[in-house]
């Protein structure tokens, strides 16, 4: 697979490729300034920055307990942090709730698939894009009109993911009883409904065979560049990571201790150690 | 309908033009799409045709010139196919599961100019061997997704850039696309179809316009089929059996094609169209019958009951329908109230409800699939035939399905039993020949016949019964054909036997080992108050030895000609098995080996002297243990009269 050249990627970022032809959403700078995040005594996040550019994969790794799901739950809204600011483009979203984030258009895949498993993959889809179903209770009980006309671009909107995401043998089945790796791929389409311009991944290859994470890396790289959209990726995979990266942190211990290319961080002194240990 | 026989002296575009004006607004292909099932009329199938075909030109497709599709099932591999041949060109269609070497070989075999792929992934496997592929001019492919970076190479082109520049050719010069189709001749060479070679590379079948029209013509005089009429596409282009649907039997007749969203949910697609007719390899057919089996396993008991007595009805009546004999009253009571109560609503789960017609195809199925299809209501027939013959040459009648024979010729194909046994056949869509392989379209052909290289025979009643390869059959010593395996395969119909090897190569009679099936005999000798201990000691059974004396007596009276008839059996002392190396890993019997291995047998079955005959069986355990045994064998002669 090839990447584009991040440089160039950064002045003009892929046009999109969303199927009715509109433009795509011109992607925000993600910036996050200096935040700590403390429960109680306890820090989990010290002094942290980074710069998220749009049309990028940009990745967070670090060992257990860096602070790296505690970074992207700080951006998505379910902590705030003690101090520092997060802005997204002109916007300020330090102490926004998790709802306002996801209007901002950032959303996120979680680790730990947060699905119905009761009801199918088309009925999650559709649920997930709640906040752009705008019809009253009176609409929705004669379901005529404007109700029907909003379901259905719903519906086509959805139908768009699952033809990205190649889920159309599983349309109709519950989440439930589809397998693991089907599952993750059913929470990123999830997220991907609501037509992000950010993208938060959380470990979305954890628990897959080598199959799995090369079409799940294949996903990641389309939706980057077949739709335009700005990823920020939390993986243990570092084959991974290296590979599909543009710019990668690294986080030890709730501080930054890394940042870069991917060839940078992986000759960086102090990622090294974090990783395999002092010599 | 009008005179069918008009159709056959049309090119298939030509034919695809004469539709138009039939019924242009009639649904030519449905596709399903972002879950939706989006139609396209005769008159749209035409037009992106005649953009297909004009884009093609402009883009410097010269008459002659070959034009290759790998991709699903779409309707744009049709249209880019029908487009190719519009323009003079030859269409030829590569399986998508072909790896890129064999890709670029069958490339440069066929001289391929253009290629249409449907997707990253094809397009991969043709930048991987590029520089093995010189004549390639031009790639196109149908789906931008992953494409972004070869956007700049001119190499590749989107089809719906080719499609546009079709467009203006046709804003430029409207008449061109008649005139260009007006130039096509029933006998043109429009399609090369690949045949499977089992060993090396595969030889390009040339299909005319007229194999393809003059099959589907045919084949809708003994099944009619109606314009609207539904067909869900879903084996692969490159065979036989799709081109054959979709080129010859839709232009034909008028049918819908179908395709299925993914190669993953054709299935489900197929259920929710519920085609009127399908054809398929006896795998789908077994697939599709785990699934019921399935759905009956999952059902509550009174369905479960239910089905297990009208199965047993259904199976009673399935003979009747099968060899068209009208049924008794009480017979076609039960069995209607079947078919109300549990067959129809069973069917029309797995999208077979509205089907008339089932065909099986490219290999033998088992009679018990046919009786299971029968017995639901199904009407499942074998057809026969090879690539070189537009794939259906034979086919049961309505009324006359018998799952031992293949079924008699279309109309206007004849057939013929060369002297050496092999079937032969003529008809109008038998190929032109191997694309630049002279001596094999030579040993192919022969004044119009085909030698289908399989060995056959016409039963009474004009039926065609497929023996084996002609490779794999043998001559007694007075040079009578038989087909050791054929016979073997009627043998174990029979219940108690679990394996039998014949022979008779080169000797005067043909003669068998038999191996007993321990697990029936030995109910079998349960029930009679035997007592035995070892497969070996039920084998040497006098008791067992007069039931398969009776198992053969049986087969002796059913078998075909006379000289297949068993003179000569033994029962072997122990089962065949792979790792004594009598089996192959896939289960077939090694004849040569287990002629040499059991040599002294087999001298003895060719010697009608020998009654009974002192072996020494030689055992190895699983620990490594040896032991010799020493049994008595003895060898049974059949009468003459049986």
């Amino acid at each position: 697979m090839e990447k584009i050249a991040s440089s160039a990627a950064v002045q003009s970022p892929p046009e999109s490729a969303v199927p009715d032809g509109r433009a795509a959403p011109r992607s925000a700078t993600l910036k996050v300034d200096d935040i700590t995040l403390s429960f109680g005594g306890l820090n989990a996040l010290t002094d942290v920055s980074m710069a998220i550019e749009p049309g990028l994969i940009t990745s967070i790794i670090g060992p257990n307990g860096a602070g790296k799901t505690s970074m992207l739950n700080c951006i998505s809204g379910f902590y705030h942090p003690t101090r520092g600011e997060i802005h997204f483009g002109d916007r300020r979203l330090t102490h926004a709730s998790p709802h306002q984030v996801s209007c901002m258009g950032i959303a996120r895949a979680f680790q730990n698939i947060e699905l119905f498993r009761g009801l199918t993959v088309l009925d999650n889809l559709m649920l997930a894009r709640h906040q752009y179903l705008n019809y009253s209770v009176l609409h929705a009980v004669v379901f005529f009109g404007r109700a029907a006309r909003v379901e259905a671009a719903n519906r086509k909107n959805v139908e768009e993911v699952i033809d990205f995401m190649e889920l159309e043998p599983y349309r109709k089945r519950t989440v439930g009883s589809l397998a693991y790796g089907i599952q993750k791929r059913v929470e990123m389409a999830r997220a991907l409904t609501l037509g992000p311009k950010l993208l938060l991944l959380d470990e979305p290859m954890a628990g897959m065979n080598v199959e799995e994470k090369e079409d799940m890396v294949r996903f990641i790289l389309d939706i980057q560049k077949e739709r335009g959209t700005t990823v920020v990726l939390v993986e243990h995979d570092l084959g991974v990571v290296m590979d599909i990266s543009d710019q990668v942190y690294v986080l030890d211990f709730g501080q930054l201790i890394g940042a870069g290319n991917p060839a940078e961080v992986a000759k960086d002194r102090r990622v090294i150690e974090a990783y395999i240990g002092e010599e | 309908m009008d005179d069918r026989d008009v159709l056959r002296d049309m090119t298939i575009p030509q034919l695809l033009r004469w539709r138009v004006q039939r019924s242009p607004e009639g649904v030519a292909l449905r596709e399903k799409e972002f879950g939706c099932w989006n139609n396209m009329t005769w008159a749209h199938y035409y037009e992106q045709v005649r953009r297909a075909a004009l884009g093609l030109e402009q883009a410097g497709l010269a008459p002659g010139d070959t034009f290759a599709v790998i991709s699903d099932n779409i309707p744009e591999m049709l249209v880019m196919a029908v487009g190719a041949q519009a323009a003079g060109a030859v269409s030829a269609g590569i399986y998508q599961s072909s790896l890129p070497g064999e890709i670029a070989a069958i490339l440069d075999y066929m001289d391929v100019r253009y290629v249409f792929c449907d997707d990253q992934e094809q397009v991969d496997k043709l930048i991987e061997v590029r520089d093995r592929i010189p004549k390639v001019r031009r790639v196109f492919y149908e789906d931008p997704r992953g494409m972004r970076a070869y956007r700049s190479d001119d190499w590749f082109m989107f089809l719906d850039e080719l499609l546009a520049l079709g467009e203006r050719a046709v804003a430029a010069d409207p008449g061109r696309f008649d005139r260009l189709i007006d130039r096509g001749r029933p006998d043109d060479v429009c399609h090369f179809c690949l045949t499977s070679g089992t060993t090396g590379l595969p030889k390009g079948a040339m299909m005319t316009h007229r194999n393809y029209i003059n099959m589907g013509v045919q084949l809708s005089k003994v099944d009619p089929l109606q314009e609207g009429d539904e067909y869900v596409s879903f084996l692969p282009f490159a065979w036989i059996g799709e081109q054959m649907n979709s080129f010859g039997v839709a232009l034909a007749t008028g049918v819908t094609v179908n395709f299925p969203e993914s190669v993953e949910t054709a299935m489900e697609d197929l259920c929710e169209i519920g085609p009127h007719f399908m054809f398929g390899a006896p795998r789908i057919y077994e697939t599709l019958r785990s699934q019921i089996w399935l759905k009956i396993d999952d059902s509550y008991r009174l369905n479960r009951a239910l089905y297990a007595y009208f199965m047993k009805v259904g199976a009673q009546a399935a003979a009747y329908r099968m060899s068209g004999r009208p049924m008794p009253l009480g017979l076609r009571v039960k069995s209607w109230l079947g078919r109300a109560l549990v067959f129809r609503p069973l069917i029309n789960q797995i999208g077979m409800l509205r089907l008339r017609r089932a065909y099986t195809g490219g290999a033998a199925l088992g009679p018990d699939l046919f009786t299971f299809y029968q017995a639901l209501g199904v009407n499942l027939k074998q057809i026969y035939g090879q690539t070189e013959i537009t794939g259906i040459a034979y086919m049961h009648r309505d009324g006359d399905v018998r799952p031992d024979t293949v079924g008699v010729p279309l109309p206007a194909t004849e057939c013929r039993i060369s002297e050496k046994g092999e079937i032969l056949s003529r008809s109008p869509s038998v190929t032109a020949g191997y694309y630049k392989m002279p001596e094999q379209t030579a040993e192919l052909l022969e004044d119009g016949w085909l030698h289908s290289g399989d060995a056959g025979l016409i039963d009474a009643s004009g039926h065609l019964i497929v023996i084996d390869r002609l490779s794999d059959v043998m001559h007694t010593r007075q040079e009578e054909m038989f087909s050791p395996m054929f016979l073997e395969n009627k043998l174990k119909f029979s219940p108690y036997v679990k394996e039998a090897v014949v022979f008779g190569d080169r000797e005067d009679f043909i003669a068998a080992l038999i191996n007993i099936d321990p697990i029936v005999v030995g109910k079998w000798a349960e029930d009679r108050g035997i007592s035995f201990t070892t497969y070996m000691d039920l084998s040497s059974k006098p008791e067992v030895a007069e039931l398969i004396r009776g198992e053969v007596a049986g087969f002796n009276r059913t078998v075909e000609k006379p000289h297949f008839r068993i003179r000569r059996f033994a029962l072997l002392y122990k089962l065949l098995d792979v790792d004594d190396g009598e089996l192959t890993k896939t289960g077939k019997i090694r004849r040569k080996f287990i002629r040499e291995k059991f040599g002294n047998l087999y001298d003895a079955l060719y010697d009608v002297s020998v009654g009974e005959r002192r072996v020494e069986a030689f055992y190895q355990y699983q620990d490594g243990q040896t032991a010799t045994v020493q049994t008595d064998i003895r060898f049974h002669t059949m009468s003459e009269a049986a």
